[in-house]
């Protein structure tokens, strides 16, 4: 038997916390550096295995398949192809971030930081399982870390706030679990891969599997779909399925934001891409135009809503809708034609949908690390306002978070373009108008952007501010990495694509419609 | 291929690399960013003149293409190429801006963030040599954008001041709005071409076989596939080189450090987009079947140039700014290398480009100068006499005026735009642009002349100088506090000013009808001989007493007698007050856009932050409300209709077990006490009995 990697990875977290909760709770400083390197050798890991991953293979691999429940089909399925393991490697990437971003955590911060590793190894549970039922289990589990931490560590308002998230999240869940039950009960099976091979056909038989006669086939397999889709759609999250997300982003401790919308938000993504497209093909092609409209009002409306906003993370937590909102126009113009002449536009599609889930999680994890700073300087604020001039007294901090903020813009020789390159490379030959229209919402971001920048860092010094210190050696130090990623990830997207492409050809190949 | 052709990348490499070391500088580090930066270009020209002489022997395009990525099973390639449009743009940006560098060495010397002030040039330097040798549209558009956040980077350069850090954001936002219609058309290229590279060997965008299938497809409004995506990309080009409507960040730039606007916002980075017109000619002028008229595309790059180089000749009569004035006067002539390239083809637009280059960088450096000599002053009301103060300057000075005037004969400036009118005299679609550019090229001497009149004839009108006090002499200090006297500028930026100078004069005569080399160089062919063209004495006449009538009508309403006072309202803002305004304000237009677009965008966003917290949050706020309330119903249902019942009989099960208990409370008094009453009722009732 070969060793089972995907479990161990998703145990590690889960051992992280279990050391960090054993630590003697007098010591404020020791959790922290603790949970840095536990954190770091996650990324070690998942470093190993992608180099483990075979690239020339779009297979799935490092399989792990026992029998569990036999009475009930149910099966333990792990394993993953490129789009697990991208998603795997952004989690394990984010996670430090998160916690650099958390380091003057001062309360219980051993019992935060376990929470921490909690959540990441409910994402690396859900993007490892191929099984409903221990899928679900993770996807559902990942909500108790993340509610504790929105809810305990949070701001004024974090009560709420945690509500809302976990009861909102809650309610998609709800309506999926029902449309899996009902696909569970025609078709006797779980497993993500096996529904995905049963083509286009299965979904029709449902009514018929489950002896409803006297309900209409295609509108039921339309009501499974939209089940599914709301669960997915409230993650991601998509407009009018979001208004959880900017109280909840800006109630959460920055770090936690980080963690949020860097991976969390990618587990909407994932699902998206490994459960809905593959097996709700045909009906996503069939509601593709108000599948589009909503894609193109998630990239238009959050980007002007961001710019109407004055809080910092507020304004990022729109723009978190936005960038997600390419992904998922991508998404959906995958579908539109099985015209073997587009098939470069697709593989273009879902590159780019790869490269930018990347790049966002990276990009805006490291904003809201530069706004905890930003926060710890300035007494907890972050209205627009309340700053200006910044830059001449903290010129790294201006610069560093300068290059961040260009690479959220798309700014070509960092990490934001290439995705978003491809990702409009591949759409606008399928779906021309979303594309032309979508484009407005680079527009706006760059309005936004830099409009922060002009108000935070340009100007004449708030008085208030005239103590802003630099960023400390230590803090360029640990920068250093993620803005050496972001060139290398947009001067040589190689690099990632490389270990991308036999999946890219393989996903876009096994889409029926 | 010549090794040149492999290593033409190092000339944007250099810079480049100058810039990422001089970032990581400290601040403190004055000398050695300044010497990285002019090194890398010194070395960049010198590479650049090697690939200009292969050029020169080798005109036809040579490429090197490398896969940047792969996507499923498709590579995207990148690569460069080297042709004569790209040795020569090579050759003007290198030395142009080795020029500048050198000049801001002086100008910026008393600068805290002089350090950062060579990182930024050097990676505008290094962006904009990468637009020019690209070989795909998609670098290009990598380095077009660079050389895009250098320019915001440089216009907001002192960012203490909120002008600068407004115009900084309103240009990058303004020529990202043309963005858009350049990346649309560049997707769409990507899609009908399968490919964004310019050239190779034959399966390249705009080589033959890709171009012709582009010409002969038509789209919507009966538009070719070519002159659709030509004019998507044209948008990027309009916003990068101030057309009108997209012109508005230009004149806004000019808060920029005067070396950032000679080198980005009047040599080079706004000929980007010429330059880009330039290298997808091909495209824009691909013809289907029938040859009729120029292309849609080619008409609508003729129109837009014309009205801009009206409208900027216009608007820069009436500025008062020194910069300004040369802003608009940018703007203008752009509209005249667009007006070139859509009736004559790359040859004539280029040819003013370069010529254009090279005396616009002296008149900046010149204005520069005088700036720097009147400390920091830049109205041209409070300047005059200067020619005594200055004279280097203003030798320099006035033969960038006249080169860009149009000077007949012996400036460069007259040939190339000379050119240009002789050109859109012959366009087969209208005459009007011809006319429009003759009215432009008068204004254009006028207002050079009359700025030349205010600022070195007549007395000086600085702050707290009389006419008397000029005598006094210069000292050392004056410069570094308020008002002092002007000054000549130091060598290291006067230097700079006289060997622009000569160029203004010399290039003129590579591209002269008698020996049009540059065209012909351009073109790609070797015979350099006379064009023997009907009416080209008549046009250069008429240009030359265009050019020659607008600076004697400027000598006369600003020359003759001097201006005395710099509360004189100008010569044409006494006659027409009412139109002096509108012009001045340049035609509102700034206005009107603050009070559309930018208010729309606001109230969108206002829209979507309502709709927002509103609209979606409200729906979510009702159906919790509407859970709340089932809720409620049914624990009042709960309450008094399910437990009222059961609680009834609940109640009266336990009144009769109460009851019945008590009667068992297990106390023997109690029993006792039953007993005692029942025997007494026993034996009462046995009495009753036996009585009866």
């Amino acid at each position: 038997m070969t060793f089972p990697a995907l479990t161990a990875l998703t145990l590690l977290p889960v051992a992280a916390a279990a050391v960090l909760l054993l630590l003697p709770q007098s010591s404020s400083k020791l959790p922290r550096v603790i949970a840095a390197a536990l954190s770091l050798l996650i990324l070690a890991c998942t470093l190993l295995l992608w180099v483990r991953f075979d690239h020339t293979s779009g297979a799935l691999q490092f399989q792990e398949r026992h029998a569990w429940i036999p009475a009930l089909h149910v099966e333990y399925r792990l394993a993953i192809d490129g789009l697990g393991l991208i998603m795997l490697l952004l989690t394990a990437i984010v996670v430090p971030i998160g916690i650099a971003a958390s380091w003057r955590t001062k309360k219980r911060s051993s019992l935060y930081f376990a929470l921490v590793f909690l959540l990441q190894a409910c994402m690396f549970g859900t993007f490892t399982a191929l099984n409903f039922f221990h899928w679900f289990i993770f996807w559902e589990l990942s909500l108790i870390p993340a509610f504790f931490l929105i809810r305990l560590w949070g701001g004024k308002l974090a009560g709420p706030a945690a509500t809302q998230f976990l009861v909102y999240t809650m309610v998609g869940s709800v309506t999926m679990l029902l449309s899996f039950l009902a696909i569970y009960l025609a078709t006797g099976t779980f497993d993500f891969i096996e529904l995905a091979g049963r083509g286009d056909s299965f979904l029709p038989g449902v009514a018929a599997n489950l002896g409803w006669q006297h309900v209409n086939p295609q509108h039921l397999a339309l009501v499974l779909f939209a089940g599914v889709f709301l669960g997915f759609a409230v993650k991601v999250p998509l407009i009018p399925f979001h208004t959880w997300l900017p109280a909840a982003y800006s109630e959460a401790p920055s770090g936690v934001t980080a963690i949020l919308t860097g991976a969390m938000s990618k587990m909407g993504v994932y699902g998206f891409l490994r459960i809905l497209l593959p097996i709700f093909a045909p009906q996503i092609h069939k509601l593709q135009t108000p599948l589009l409209w909503i894609s193109i009002a998630t990239i238009v409306l959050s980007a002007f809503a961001a710019l109407a906003q004055k809080d910092l993370k507020r304004i990022f937590a729109y723009s978190s809708i936005n960038h997600l909102g390419y992904c998922l126009l991508a998404a959906f113009a995958l579908v539109r034609t099985s015209d073997a002449a587009l098939l470069p536009e697709q593989y273009a599609a879902f590159s780019g949908i790869l490269l930018q889930v990347l790049s966002h999680a990276i990009t805006a994890a490291t904003i809201f690390w530069f706004i905890s700073l930003l926060e710890n300087r300035s007494a907890g604020t972050r209205l627009l306002t309340d700053f200006g001039g910044l830059r001449r007294i903290a010129p790294v901090f201006a610069g560093l978070m300068g290059i961040a903020l260009f690479s959220s813009l798309g700014l070509p020789g960092l990490n934001g373009f290439p995705g978003e390159f491809l990702i409009f490379k591949g759409t606008f030959p399928l779906v021309p108008w979303a594309a032309s229209i979508s484009v407005l919402g680079l527009l706006i971001t760059a309005v936004f952007i830099l409009g922060v920048i002009q108000k935070v860092f340009t100007g004449p010094l708030q008085p208030e501010r005239a103590v802003f210190p630099d960023l400390t050696s230590g803090e360029r130090v640990s920068f250093a990495p993620v803005i050496a990623l972001m060139f290398v990830l947009g001067l040589y997207p190689q690099l990632v694509l490389g270990a991308l492409n036999s999946t890219v050809i393989s996903y876009v190949h096994q889409l029926r419609f | 291929m010549t090794w040149i052709v492999r290593y033409v990348c190092l000339i944007p490499a250099l810079p480049m690399l100058a810039a990422g070391i001089s970032a990581l500088l400290p601040q403190r580090s004055r000398k050695p960013a300044a010497g990285l930066a002019i090194v890398s270009m010194a070395a960049s020209f010198a590479l650049a003149l090697c690939a200009f002489a292969a050029a020169l022997s080798n005109p036809s395009p040579q490429v090197f293409n490398f896969s940047w990525l792969q996507f499923g099973d498709q590579t995207l390639a990148l690569g460069w190429l080297l042709d004569p449009l790209t040795a020569v743009m090579l050759v003007m940006v290198t030395f142009v801006g080795l020029l500048i560098f050198i000049y801001s060495t002086g100008y910026m010397e008393h600068d805290e963030n002089f350090t950062r002030f060579f990182c930024f040039l050097a990676l505008f330097a290094g962006g904009m040599l990468g637009v020019i040798i690209a070989n795909s549209l998609l670098l290009l558009f990598m380095c077009w954008e660079i050389v895009g956040l250098t320019s915001y980077l440089l216009i907001g350069f002192w960012y203490q001041n909120p002008r600068a850090a407004a115009a900084a954001k309103k240009a990058f936002i303004t020529t990202r709005i043309g963005d858009l219609g350049f990346l649309i058309g560049m997707v769409w290229l990507y899609a009908q071409a399968h490919t964004l590279l310019f050239y190779d060997s034959g399966r390249g965008a705009l080589e033959s076989g890709a171009v012709s299938h582009l010409a002969v497809t038509t789209t919507i409004y009966g538009l070719t596939l070519s002159s659709a995506i030509g004019l998507l990309i044209f948008c990027g080009a309009m916003g990068k080189s101030g057309q009108v409507p997209l012109h508005v960040w230009l004149p806004d730039a000019m808060e920029g450090p005067t070396p950032v606007s000679a080198l980005i916002h009047a040599a080079t980075m706004v000929a980007a987009g010429v330059f880009l017109i330039a290298r997808i000619y091909p495209l824009m002028s691909a013809h289907g079947v029938e040859v009729v008229t120029p292309t849609i595309a080619l008409q609508v790059v003729t129109w837009v140039g014309a009205i801009t180089a009206l409208f900027g000749a216009t608007v820069a009569v009436a500025q008062w700014d020194i910069k300004r004035i040369l802003a608009y006067s940018t703007v203008s002539q752009l509209g005249y290398m667009m007006i070139g390239l859509g009736v004559g083809g790359p040859a004539v637009g280029m040819f003013h480009l370069i010529t254009h280059a090279f005396f616009k960088a002296l008149l900046f450096l010149g204005a520069g100068s005088v700036i720097h000599g009147c400390s920091g002053e830049q109205d041209i009301r409070r300047m005059g006499g200067l020619r005594k103060y200055m004279p280097l300057t203003f030798l320099t000075y006035g033969i960038g005026m006249l080169a860009l005037s149009g000077f007949p004969l012996v400036v460069s400036g007259f040939w190339s735009k000379d050119a240009i009118l002789y050109s859109a005299h012959h366009w087969s679609v209208s005459q009007l642009p011809f006319y429009m550019a003759s009215l432009g090229a008068l204004l254009t001497a006028f207002y050079m002349t009359r700025q030349v009149c205010y600022v070195f004839f007549g007395t000086l009108r600085l702050p707290g100088h009389g006419p008397v006090s000029h005598s006094e002499p210069d000292s050392e200090d004056t410069r570094h506090h308020g008002a002092g006297h002007p000054h000549e500028s130091p060598a290291v930026m006067t230097a700079p000013l006289a060997i622009l100078a000569f160029f203004a004069f010399a290039l003129g005569f590579l591209g002269t009808p008698l020996w049009p080399w540059f065209q012909s160089f351009l073109n790609g062919d070797h015979s350099v001989a006379a064009e023997h063209e009907p009416g080209l004495v008549a046009t250069m006449a008429a240009s030359s007493v265009i050019a020659l009538l607008g600076i004697f009508l400027g000598w006369l309403l600003y020359g003759r007698q001097s201006i005395a006072t710099c509360e004189a309202p100008d010569v044409l803002e006494r006659a027409q007050p009412q139109t002096f305004r509108v012009l001045h304000q340049a035609y509102f237009i700034d206005a009107i856009y603050d009070a559309t677009f930018v208010r729309l965008t606001r109230w969108t966003a206002k829209l979507a932050d309502l709709l927002d917290r509103f609209l979606f949050h409200g729906i979510v706020q009702a159906i919790s409300f509407g859970v709340l309330g089932l809720a409620w119903v049914d624990s009042f249902v709960d309450n008094y209709v399910v437990n009222f019942g059961f609680d009834s009989s609940w109640r009266s099960i336990s009144m009769g077990g109460r009851a019945m208990a008590a009667l068992q409370g297990g106390r023997v008094q109690a029993y006792l006490r039953y007993i005692g009453l029942a025997l007494v009722a026993l034996v009462l009732y046995l009495l009753w009995g036996v009585a009866r």
